[in-house]
């Protein structure tokens, strides 16, 4: 590609891209481009990730103190149900899938679009009823049941806005499945000639993983909720022993699916890390085919260990003995994945810019989240732990500090691809930076509040556990700053960033080899792929010495 | 209340299996940081050795390495194995209530813990016990989902609605310590909550006899079931009784009506006051009206407790209320005795 070319491309440029390709409000709401949806996802998956994390920063100020002060129980109850409802299900699921799943897959493997444009743009509508009903029904009063809506509370005794958010949750499933669809499909059909499996980017891979995940385990939760909602309306004993049910039925339900649904969360963003490791070691990732793979063997395991939720409920402790074995073999893809992508800084050509800040921070706060998850998988000393802290700091860890951290580096290193703009490398470094210092002032204590025995989803607390309460909600400020400052400067680049060029990291990947931001169709012709995944060198057949003297003149 | 330990940030332990689960702790921290350090310091001296000095410089390329995958396969492998098979044993310990505990009563209801000793004492939001005796406590819930759990004991057990969970623990240090609901129960969870007394026994004793409120479970039960609810119209009368009989059957297996059996433990006997249809015993009409509705969860307990009483040579698990059977006159000095008799185990 000419230097020419990559000028004159670049958003604000001569050609048409997918940006300024229409500007009428109706162009973008009827769109069947994957990357304008994309970026309609963004734009909303952003706007309930700050609204959640307003509750968290209510949560973390009630809690600075042991009374509870700042709230009412009732709606401390409410809040942290929100937070959690938000936050999960409108923007963990869908965050690295929607957007930039939506964005970069078909990119990726050469494909004009996704295989099924108008059912994506579908899944786009569905989110948004079921995000508008989840919200209505906070405007109404909120819900106060926690995320997870256990039985017989949920069904009999709160008197909050219950269906109304079951209603959102499962409508938006629905999203959920259509996208995890269509991604399998476009996998499997749309590849460009010459883009066999193995020469799939992990991104893909990851996302191949997640996508059978969302197909097999959504319907779970919408059965779920709608027996649920037919014991709530009907009084059929489903759930409920006063007339018949059995409440640990529904954790049961609830945890086949949820459980795989952390596995949602935090695939796109292992796949997400490997991209960034790879790109900015300037390396094949080590152990490609052992990566693609741990992601299907997470996925497949991640469906046989719901009952790990469930080691004190009463349960019988056989079951208990199989669910902890099952829940300690998935430490093992995990640890697999850990270990290569630090091989894959072995004699590499290491730079830190803001995305590579992020997948380190990623590497360390997911080993912690990791780890921690073999405390809880252990039966007898989870009986300890669990519904305490320790449980809130680990799947924050795994959760946040994994799909989030991830989700933020990604946005990072494709900004210049989705919008044609670079941010500020400097506001970039002090955000990366901030969040992980102040994510790991945040939960860390949560840990030792957790082995000292204080239960989660408490508004009041015994004053033994304030100090470290004080550290934890100190952290938040720190990382809420580190979380906001993207929003400025990531804005601030789109009018006013250095025009970033087609391949500014020099990377073979597909999506790089066409213009930023890309033209509708994303590709000018059907490119034919020669080479493998990360081969950054002449096997690329990019001009890495032209990029080099552009560097050096703009130096 | 009183430390047992000189590292801060760390919970009192007080229960006879609380340093297993502490050692659980340590060996996980222990290999946490045993996986740690190595890959930090890895990722931090790549980082520094390998940075980049060429821009989009294109280095050697490395495939992978068998050898190494399948190394780092299974060194983690073998050890979440052994961090399963440590948890395995202590789960047992933990959830495995031995046969000569004192049984204590515990009911979650939104938002307290109704509590009732062999005695009949009763206390709400309390639980008093002696040092070095095994206590098992028999759980259920009149509403929602509820946790009873107390951090020092390091252990904790869901309340189940509709059937009974069991804990045990053998408190080994006396003092106050929290007790906690932790499961999320509605309005006022997070007030849910109040404190174990771990008493020396005589104290124990003390408080028990000096308290003395109403009847024993096993009093009230017959009570109920003599007087109350009718149940002795047609559970007792001899080999003419119309309902089935209840003497000496705690425990023992029961032949059902179209051939199974089970045994008739106390999950059995609640059920069959609540759906006295679903496990009909052989020989009998399915004529029992259901008690759904019209007993309380504590008057549950009770009738169990009665016909527990009735079967004083049970297998297993009944040996505490055994004695209490025949304490219909004066249950104050029964307790002490009681007590006695379980220390010699």
């Amino acid at each position: 590609m000419s230097a020419e070319e990559t000028i004159t491309s670049g958003y604000g440029g001569t050609k048409l891209n997918y940006l300024t390709n229409g500007t009428t409000l109706k162009s973008w709401l009827l769109t069947k481009d994957h990357k304008r949806i994309a970026i309609m996802y963004l734009i909303t998956v952003s706007l309930f990730f700050m609204m959640g994390g307003l509750y968290a920063a209510a949560i973390r100020l009630e809690l600075l103190t042991p009374n509870s002060d700042l709230f009412q129980t009732a709606t401390y109850n409410k809040v942290f149900t929100q937070h959690g409802v938000l936050m999960i299900f409108f923007f963990l699921l869908p965050a690295i899938p929607a957007v930039l799943g939506n964005f970069l897959l078909p990119l990726m493997i050469g494909a004009k679009d996704l295989a099924l444009p108008r059912i994506n743009l579908l899944s786009l509508y569905i989110y948004w009823i079921g995000g508008v009903l989840a919200l209505w029904a906070l405007m109404q009063g909120g819900v106060d049941t926690g995320w997870t809506f256990y039985t017989p509370y949920s069904t009999t005794f709160s008197n909050s806005y219950v269906m109304l958010v079951g209603l959102g949750v499962f409508i938006n499933g629905f999203s959920s499945i259509l996208t995890g669809l269509n991604f399998i499909v476009t996998i499997h059909t749309m590849r460009a000639p010459g883009m066999t499996w193995f020469r799939l980017p992990l991104f893909v891979w990851a996302h191949y993983a997640v996508s059978l995940v969302m197909i097999l385990g959504t319907p779970v939760v919408a059965i779920t909720i709608l027996l649920l909602a037919i014991e709530r309306v009907a009084h059929v004993g489903i759930f409920d022993p006063a007339i018949g049910g059995d409440p640990i039925l529904f954790q049961h339900l609830f945890w086949f699916y949820s459980h795989p649904a952390v596995y949602i969360m935090i695939l796109p963003g292992m796949g997400v890390v490997s991209e960034l490791i790879s790109n900015f070691a300037r390396k094949k990732i080590f152990g490609y085919e052992f990566i693609a793979f741990s992601s299907i063997a997470i996925a497949v395991f991640g469906f046989l260990v719901w009952g790990h939720h469930m080691f004190v409920s009463g349960q019988s402790i056989y079951a208990s003995l199989v669910f902890s074995f099952l829940t300690m073999v998935v430490a093992v893809p995990s640890a697999i994945k850990m270990f290569n992508w630090t091989a894959t800084l072995y004699k590499g050509s290491i730079s830190f810019d803001t995305p590579m800040l992020y997948a380190i921070g990623f590497m360390g706060l997911f080993l912690i989240g990791g780890l921690t998850g073999l405390f809880l998988g252990s039966i007898g000393l989870t009986v300890h732990l669990t519904d305490t802290y320790f449980v809130v700091a680990h799947f924050h860890y795994v959760m946040v500090g994994g799909q989030v951290i991830a989700y933020l580096g990604g946005i990072h290193y494709w900004w210049p691809k989705m919008t044609g703009r670079m941010y500020s490398e400097f506001w970039g470094k002090i955000s990366a930076m901030l969040v992980f210092v102040g994510f790991n002032l945040t939960f860390f204590p949560q840990f030792i509040l957790g082995y000292l025995g204080m239960p989660r989803r408490y508004a009041a607390y015994p004053p033994e556990f304030q100090v470290l309460n004080i550290f934890s909600t100190a952290g938040a400020s720190v990382l809420g700053i580190g979380l906001l400052l993207p929003v400025v400067y990531l804005v601030h680049s789109l009018f006013f960033g250095k025009k970033a060029g087609d391949n500014p990291w020099m990377h073979p990947g597909l999506e790089w080899r066409t213009s930023s931001p890309p033209p509708t169709e994303n590709f000018e012709k059907m490119p034919v792929v020669t080479w493998d995944a990360y081969e950054f060198g002449e096997g690329s057949g990019m001009d890495l010495e032209g990029a080099r003297q552009r560097e050096a003149l703009q130096a | 209340m009183q430390s047992t330990t000189w590292i801060p940030f760390f919970p009192e332990a007080a229960s006879s299996f609380a340093w297993q689960v502490d050692l659980l702790y340590f060996y996980l921290i222990a290999v946490s940081v045993a996986f740690s350090i190595p890959i930090v310091v890895a990722i931090f001296f790549f980082a520094i050795r390998y940075r980049e000095v060429e821009k989009f410089a294109t280095p050697d390329e490395m495939h992978g390495s068998m050898v190494l995958e399948t190394v780092w396969s299974i060194i983690p492998f073998v050890v979440s194995m052994t961090i399963f098979l440590g948890g395995a044993i202590v789960y047992f310990n933990q959830y495995e209530p031995p046969d000569d505990a004192m049984e204590i009563f515990v009911v979650g209801k939104q938002w307290m813990w109704k509590v009732q000793h062999q005695t009949g004492q009763r206390e709400i939001n309390e639980l008093h016990v002696p040092v070095g005796k095994k206590i098992k406590l028999t759980m259920t819930t009149e509403d929602v989902l509820h946790d009873f759990f107390v951090p020092a004991f390091r252990t904790k057990i869901d309340a189940v609605p509709g059937r009974y969970t069991y804990l045990w623990f053998e408190p080994t240090v006396t003092g106050k310590f929290h007790l906690f609901c932790a499961e999320y129960c509605g309005l006022n969870h997070s007030g849910m909550g109040g404190s174990v007394y771990v008493m020396e026994q005589r104290d124990f004793d003390n408080w028990l006899s000096g308290n003395v409120a109403g009847q024993t479970p096993v009093e009230q039960g017959k009570d109920l079931f003599m007087n109350k609810l009718g149940c002795a119209s047609c559970h007792t009368g001899g080999p003419a009784q119309r309902g089935a009989k209840l003497e000496g059957i705690f425990n023992h297996e029961v032949k059902l009506v179209g051939g199974q059996t089970v045994t008739a433990d106390d999950q059995y006997i609640r059920n069959s006051i609540l759906n006295p249809t679903s496990q009909i015993v052989d020989g009998f009409q399915p004529i029992m009206p259901t008690f759904k509705g019209q007993v309380t969860e504590e008057q549950l307990n009770a009738l169990v407790a009665y016909i527990k009483s009735l079967s004083p040579n049970a297998p297993a698990a009944s040996a505490p209320a055994a004695p209490a059977a025949g304490a219909n006159t004066d249950s104050a000095n029964k307790a002490p005795a009681r007590s006695a008799a379980n220390s010699s185990k």
